[in-house]
């Protein structure tokens, strides 16, 4: 079951992703650059990306538990912000305005072969690889 | 820069999908469609937790573009950086960026917004702030990435 939903769950996300126009990483810099090119179509994508999830998280969360598994594996809603947040935050900012990819239109793009998505995917997973690496061995 | 024409409806559309997407995710598996987070958990070391989800969520990502293309008879539009270093080095910035946030734009932006958490709240601000500075100083200050 929680394979199957994962799959269908995949599946809609990545079609999400390019029929919103996310996948194209022109469109998501043009999103960010009010002062030339503007293209505010990404706004529609969050606001129809929290429009439906925030009404069917709320349903979903009334259960006691998913359909696979004993119980809902979700970070606390009032967890404590931390420098490292704040931090990692804007990092990820830069990478993702250089580039115009965030990591999941990156890993839809990446069977359509581009050799800057492919270079983009390597070391993003190099770096995440490094970081929980690190982070295991402290 | 390319012109990108202004989509309303697909764009609502498609965020739609990925709210659906990410309701489905969660009411299957327990777990919030955070994308950096699902990659993570594919990368050793390993935690207790399925892997098997991540995995069949990844896969399903990857098949996303063939699915598009054979329902819709057209190719997915995307113009990517043809510049290798940008990319390395961006890609560099996210991966470690996401780890250190703890989500991307999928976990914290969508989901995390959608369920009001105060941490997603700051870091989709943050993120959106430092994406739309990095566009305005390579486009208008620097005129174009310098190391093509």
């Amino acid at each position: 079951m929680g394979v199957i939903g994962a799959l269908l769950s995949g599946l809609l996300f990545g079609l999400g992703l390019i029929l919103s126009g996310m996948v194209d990483p022109a469109k998501v810099q043009n999103f960010l650059d009010i002062a030339g090119t503007w293209d505010p179509s990404l706004a529609f994508v969050m606001a129809g990306a929290i429009g439906v999830a925030a009404p069917g998280f709320w349903l979903v969360r009334r259960r006691a538990a998913p359909l696979s598994g004993s119980q809902f594996r979700v970070p606390p809603a009032d967890a404590p912000i931390d420098r490292r947040l704040v931090i990692g935050a804007a990092v990820f900012g830069i990478g993702w305005g250089l580039a115009g990819f965030c990591p999941g239109p990156a890993l839809v793009s990446l069977p359509l072969a581009a050799p800057g998505t492919i270079a983009f995917v390597s070391a993003m997973v190099a770096a995440i690889s490094v970081c929980a690496l690190l982070q295991a061995r402290k | 820069m390319t012109v990108t024409p202004f989509t309303p409806l697909e764009s609502l559309a498609g965020g739609a999908l990925i709210g659906a997407s990410a309701v489905l995710l969660l009411l299957t598996t327990g777990r919030l469609a955070g994308i950096s987070g699902i990659v993570r958990r594919l990368l050793p070391p390993y935690a207790a937790s399925a892997p098997l989800e991540a995995a069949a969520f990844i896969a399903a990502l990857f098949a996303s573009p063939f699915v598009w293309t054979l329902a819709t008879g057209g190719p997915v539009h995307q113009t990517v950086t043809p510049s290798l270093s940008l990319a390395v080095v961006a890609g560099l910035l996210v991966g470690a960026g996401v780890f250190a946030a703890r989500g991307c734009t999928s976990g914290h932006g969508v989901c995390g917004l959608a369920r009001l958490s105060r941490r997603s709240i700051v870091a989709t601000a943050v993120f959106m702030a430092t994406a739309a500075a990095t566009v305005y100083a390579v486009r208008h200050v620097i005129g174009g990435w310098p190391w093509a």
